[in-house]
């Protein structure tokens, strides 16, 4: 604290510390980079590098998964996250629209909606639709097979979510732009649709893209549904190749297929988000 | 730069309430205890221009915003063209139509462009086929001056420019009777003249217009009447030579005191 005194003060002050900015700041930097490299060397010594291979990175089982790891597994993984992605978006819509409505009921229907649904962990919920809803309806079937299970299930934990970005963003629009619709005659719903929806999307477009990522992960909840072969997404698949032939390696190979998937759509938001804020400056 | 307006028909229409497009009748309303409104009685008539002048707080913007109910008066009456737009069982959207409104911060729709911004209530409120309200939309955009700019986003134009939009998107409609809104108060000074010129072009043409305004070389020109409010009430009105030249109440000689000698004024109107 002193020392930064002196500094601030410097050519008024008295000179307290022997040191000089610049060298403190090269201790300081000098110090945080050979923590980092003893770490890596601590973790490279201690590993097993011939057991790691042998588990993980072993060539002729990677190659075995192709092409199934990408026609099936990533194939139905994408299927299932945008097939629940866009139920969960329909529900999410029409959850903020109650939330926002004038008629007391809608909205505690939608409030409770949000705080269950984003209260509990998405395995719950993907156990209640496997085994649960067709307990409670018998003689009904969702719709859609294993696609229509997962979408439903996918959208009931996303909605939740999506309906609080959908309301912040309706209630992002300024309050003008309702003003102004409804002074040229346009009744509150065409108002709302016309001229507050399509700019409250502009504003949710980079948290709907974070949204779709967590729902990528998700989708390997499909997991506990109890799937066929063909509707195997990536983890599953890996998961089953990886006890039949008892190694990591299938885990590495469909852990590298979302990374595929999911890095590009966190950077796309993240230029989205970068873009929305220059664009509001 | 502008054609000089009609000669004001002076105070002779002052009471010409047969003729009223506009009736106010013992208008009150609160913002929760703020009591802004405390008993108006208004009216424009058919191709009279009235100003609106006071400070701010003075309720001006309210009356405005009660007339078309964008503000829920508490109790009163407000009549458009002899329809009484309080009752509940009118139908607001169709009154609305009838009357145009320009916003203090313009409001264009930003995800449109200006053409769209012209047209997207002329087709989805009166149900116009594309052609015709672009037909209509492309006639105002020349009347204030922008028939190039009809492919840009309003983030692309001027204040000036997007406020002048914002006139043409109401006349789109059709109204017949235009609300302003301190239309020149969000705009840099040099842009206010071109807006004023588009608002006396349409005085001259014989719209009814009320216009809540500081600019009192625009109400001295152009207005018909000149009403001045303050603390929810009128506290006069009259021809402009009465109300600016001549006013009668103290209120109205200190409010335009600070507002015609700037440095007299203790600090920014609003």
């Amino acid at each position: 604290m002193t020392s930064r005194l002196a500094d601030a003060g410097g050519s008024a002050g008295v000179r307290r510390s022997r040191l000089t900015r610049r060298q403190r700041r090269r201790i300081s930097l000098g110090i945080q980079y050979a923590v980092f490299v003893a770490v890596v060397a601590i973790l490279a010594a201690l590993a097993d590098w011939h057991t790691l291979r042998q588990n993980f990175a072993r060539g002729e089982i990677a190659r075995e998964m192709f092409p199934d790891v990408l026609t099936v597994a990533l194939k139905n993984t994408v299927i299932y996250t945008l097939t629940g992605f866009a139920a969960g978006l329909v529900l999410g819509v029409l959850i903020a629209l109650m939330r926002l409505s004038s008629v007391p009921p809608y909205r505690w229907v939608a409030m409770a909606y949000v705080e269950i649904f984003r209260g509990l962990p998405a395995l719950l919920i993907f156990i209640f639709v496997g085994v649960g809803v067709p307990l409670a309806f018998p003689g009904i079937t969702i719709p859609g097979g294993t696609v229509g299970k997962v979408a439903l299930a996918l959208a009931l934990v996303s909605a939740a979510y999506m309906a609080e970005t959908v309301r912040a963003g309706i209630q992002a629009v300024p309050r003008g732009q309702r003003e102004a619709a409804r002074s040229l005659g346009m009744s509150s719903g065409r108002a709302m649709v016309s001229i507050i929806i399509p700019q409250a999307f502009r504003i949710i477009i980079p948290p709907l893209t974070n949204e779709l990522v967590l729902l990528f992960k998700d989708s390997s909840l499909v997991l506990f549904l109890g799937v066929q072969l063909e509707d195997r997404e990536l983890t599953k698949f890996g998961r089953d190749l990886a006890s039949t032939k008892a190694n990591i390696t299938p885990i590495l190979i469909a852990g590298l297929c979302y990374l595929v998937i999911t890095v590009p759509l966190s950077y796309l938001a993240r230029r989205l988000e970068a873009h929305n804020a220059k664009a509001n400056a | 730069m502008s054609p000089d307006p009609a000669p004001p028909t002076a105070g002779s229409a002052v009471r010409d309430r047969d003729n009223a497009v506009i009736d106010v009748r013992a208008l009150h309303k609160s913002f929760g205890a703020n009591h802004v409104l405390r008993g108006i009685d208004f009216h424009v008539s058919r191709g009279e221009v009235v100003c609106v002048i006071g400070p701010s707080g003075s309720g001006k913007s309210t009356l405005l915003r009660c007339i078309n109910l964008l503000e829920e008066p508490q109790s009163g009456q407000v009549f458009l063209g002899g329809v009484e737009l309080t009752d509940p069982d009118v139908d607001i959207d169709a009154a609305r139509r009838r009357i145009g409104m320009v916003f203090q911060s313009f409001n264009l729709f930003p995800h449109l462009t200006v053409l769209e911004n012209l047209t997207i209530a002329q087709r989805r409120v009166l149900r116009r086929p594309r052609q015709q309200a672009e037909q209509v939309a492309r006639g105002n955009l020349a009347k204030v001056g922008l028939s190039e700019k009809a492919g840009a986003y309003p983030a692309q134009l001027s204040g000036g420019q997007q406020q002048r939009a914002a006139i043409a998107r109401s006349l789109s409609m059709g109204p017949e009777v235009m609300l302003f809104d301190e239309p020149t108060s969000a705009l840099d000074p040099e842009l206010v003249g071109d807006v004023l010129a588009v608002m006396r072009d349409l005085a001259a043409e014989g719209m009814t217009m009320m216009v809540v305004t500081h600019e009192m070389s625009f109400a001295r020109e152009v207005a018909n009447r000149v009403v001045f409010m303050d603390g929810g009430v009128v506290v006069e009105e009259g021809s402009p030579e009465q109300v600016i030249a001549a006013p009668r109440h103290e209120r109205t000689r200190s409010f335009l005191a600070r507002v015609l000698d700037p440095a007299a004024a203790a600090g920014p109107i609003e």
